[in-house]
């Protein structure tokens, strides 16, 4: 094969954090790495909530607190829980020069990895969508996109949460409506000064918050607002069978958030510059599929590594990517490219804290499932329903307000609904810390 | 806000053929025509009197909903060529 037109040691299909990283690594270390993207741009089709991990995003790019273009340093984590008129709020602050995680907008900060990964070897294709992947004996020997064929010893698939191209190569099956979260945002352009007014942060500063609650009542969904310099962005992310089973547009439901008294003043006067959309995995450690066979691996989205309680995507999506790298520069210098040896991405994979992590939320989903008419409704209604007896000011003994809201909360719900929503949420916290 | 105002805020670049397609005997049986309301776009409309979807490809954000929730797995879903379909500026 090494007379080939057009044969380079390792494709990547798909520009994301998970690509861009699985690229850079091997080029790092002096291979000749192509990434072939079907947007105009890295970044020009993705979409996200959005927040990137600092710790994480060092491991790929060191220097990029300095050289990438960011957003905020969140400092603050809210959240929030709605009834249609009513909110709780959480808010858990810590300023610190070291930030966990900084805001970003994707179509600049994708194309800033982008541009890096180019410096330090990577070539990019652009606006090329691969169609196909290139079999022989069962084995991935390269891509067709739209108008060539290429080949290489390695392909690895970074193509997101759709991943055509997995499923061609069998190693992953259909996804159910179950699997996937839609997410659907809007970002609001506001004044810098307005926004570090209203969330109570100083310049370069912004926040995190999470909603749940209004308007999902009783579905499995969450919504968020995070801030940028000079814009909000706002949005849910819900279940696709929930949308299905309750024949509800997801747009609906965006607008019916930002219309709540307790969202509404934080985005009022701000004028809607972009609206977008895209899907969430959601199946968690269940639904991974088979990570490598001959000639191929799998990162990121496209192998469904996202710890979706927390959101956190990109992260995974860089080290899963980072780790494809090293074994395919391993496979490369055994010029053994058999499932035999890129099996090692696998062992890789478990032994970093994506696997691990995974493994403890592995039941969450199916027990969020089962109970979220109690989680993302009735609890919530209940304790917005505390603090207005707790704040209510009436000339009625406080012992027999509580003495009744405690009666309500035990009789109003079945007992033994009340005991199947203690036992899940011992075995959520059970799976997460032990 | 509509949606026609959202939409109207998103960048694209039109292709003159559609990359999705529906299989409309499927459609005419299937009872709850997901794809019309699931879709973040809009993009699915069916029509009674004709019996027939129309599809406006060119509003799509290439998000893959439709082509998971379609119970009958009849929706032909590809990427837009290169160079065409949408740009997020700001995702
Ligand atoms: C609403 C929402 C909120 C989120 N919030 C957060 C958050 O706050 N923090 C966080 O860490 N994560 C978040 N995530 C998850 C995170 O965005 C993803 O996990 C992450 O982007 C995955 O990276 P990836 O590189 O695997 O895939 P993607 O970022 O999806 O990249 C895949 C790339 O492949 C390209 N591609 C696909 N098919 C082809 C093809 N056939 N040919 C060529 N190119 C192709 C696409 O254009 C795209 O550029 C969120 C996701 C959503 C939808
Ligand atoms: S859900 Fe599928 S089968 Fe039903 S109307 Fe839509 S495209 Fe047709
Ligand atoms: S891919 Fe998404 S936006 Fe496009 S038609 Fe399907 S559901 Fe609608």
């Amino acid at each position: 094969m090494e007379n080939l037109k057009n044969k380079t040691k390792v494709i990547v299909v798909g520009g994301g954090p998970a690509g861009i990283s699985a690229a850079v690594t091997i080029a790092r270390a002096n291979i000749d790495v192509i990434l072939i993207e079907r947007g105009d741009f890295c970044g020009s089709k993705n979409m996200f909530g959005g927040a990137i991990y600092t710790q994480p995003t060092k491991e790929i790019f060191p220097d990029f607190e300095t050289e990438a273009p960011l957003e905020r340093k969140n400092v603050t984590n809210k959240y929030m829980l709605l009834t249609q008129s009513e909110a709780t709020t959480i808010s858990y602050n810590k300023k610190t020069d070291n930030s966990n995680s900084y805001t970003v907008i994707r179509g600049k900060f994708d194309r800033w990895m982008a541009e890096k990964a180019k410096k330090e070897g990577v070539i990019i294709v652009t606006s090329t969508v691969v169609t196909d992947l290139l079999m022989e004996n069962n084995k991935v020997i390269g891509v067709q996109t739209e108008l060539e064929k290429y080949y290489a010893d390695i392909v690895i698939l970074a193509d997101g949460v759709n991943s055509l191209l997995a499923k061609q190569a069998g190693l992953r099956k259909n996804l159910k409506p179950q699997d996937v979260a839609l997410g659907v945002k809007e970002v609001i352009k506001l004044d810098s000064e307005k926004i570090n007014e209203r969330f109570n942060v100083n310049n370069d500063e912004g926040l995190i918050t999470e909603i749940v609650g209004y308007p999902m009542n009783g579905m499995l969904g969450l919504g968020y607002i995070y801030t940028n310099k000079e814009s909000i962005s706002i949005g849910l992310g819900i279940t696709l069978s929930e949308l299905v089973d309750n024949k509800i547009k997801p747009y609906e439901l965006l607008d019916k958030l930002k219309e709540h008294p307790s969202i509404k003043p934080f985005i009022k006067d701000g004028e809607p510059v972009e609206y977008s959309a895209h899907l969430i995995p959601e199946g968690g450690y269940n639904k991974i599929p088979k990570l490598f066979a001959d000639g191929v691996l799998v990162v990121g989205d496209a192998a469904m590594l996202v710890n979706n309680l927390h959101w956190e995507g990109t992260n995974l999506a860089m080290i899963s990517g980072k780790l494809a790298g090293e074994t395919a520069i391993l496979a490369i210098n055994k010029n053994d490219f058999s499932k035999n040896t890129l099996k090692i991405y696998q062992k890789k994979l478990k032994k970093s804290f994506i696997i691990k992590d995974l493994m403890s939320y592995k039941n969450l989903m199916s027990e969020m499932h089962k109970r979220r008419y109690s989680f993302t409704d009735y609890y919530i209604k209940k304790l917005n329903a505390f603090f207005d007896v707790f704040t209510n000011v009436d000339s009625i003994p406080k012992k027999y307000k509580f003495r009744k809201f405690i009666k309500n909360v035990i009789f109003e719900r079945n007992i033994f609904e009340l005991f199947k929503d203690i036992v899940s949420t011992i075995k959520i916290i059970l799976r997460i810390f032990i | 806000m509509s949606i026609d105002d959202k939409l109207f805020t998103v960048k694209y670049v039109n292709n003159i053929n559609s990359h999705l397609t529906n299989d409309t005997k499927e459609c005419k049986n299937c009872k709850e025509k997901c794809c019309t309301f699931i879709c973040p776009a809009n993009v699915w409309q069916w029509n009674n009197e004709t019996q027939t979807m129309t599809i406006n490809y060119e509003n799509c954000l290439e998000c893959g909903a439709c082509r998971i929730a379609c119970p009958k797995h009849s929706i032909d879903w590809k990427y837009p060529q290169g160079n065409s379909g949408v740009t997020f500026k700001k995702g």
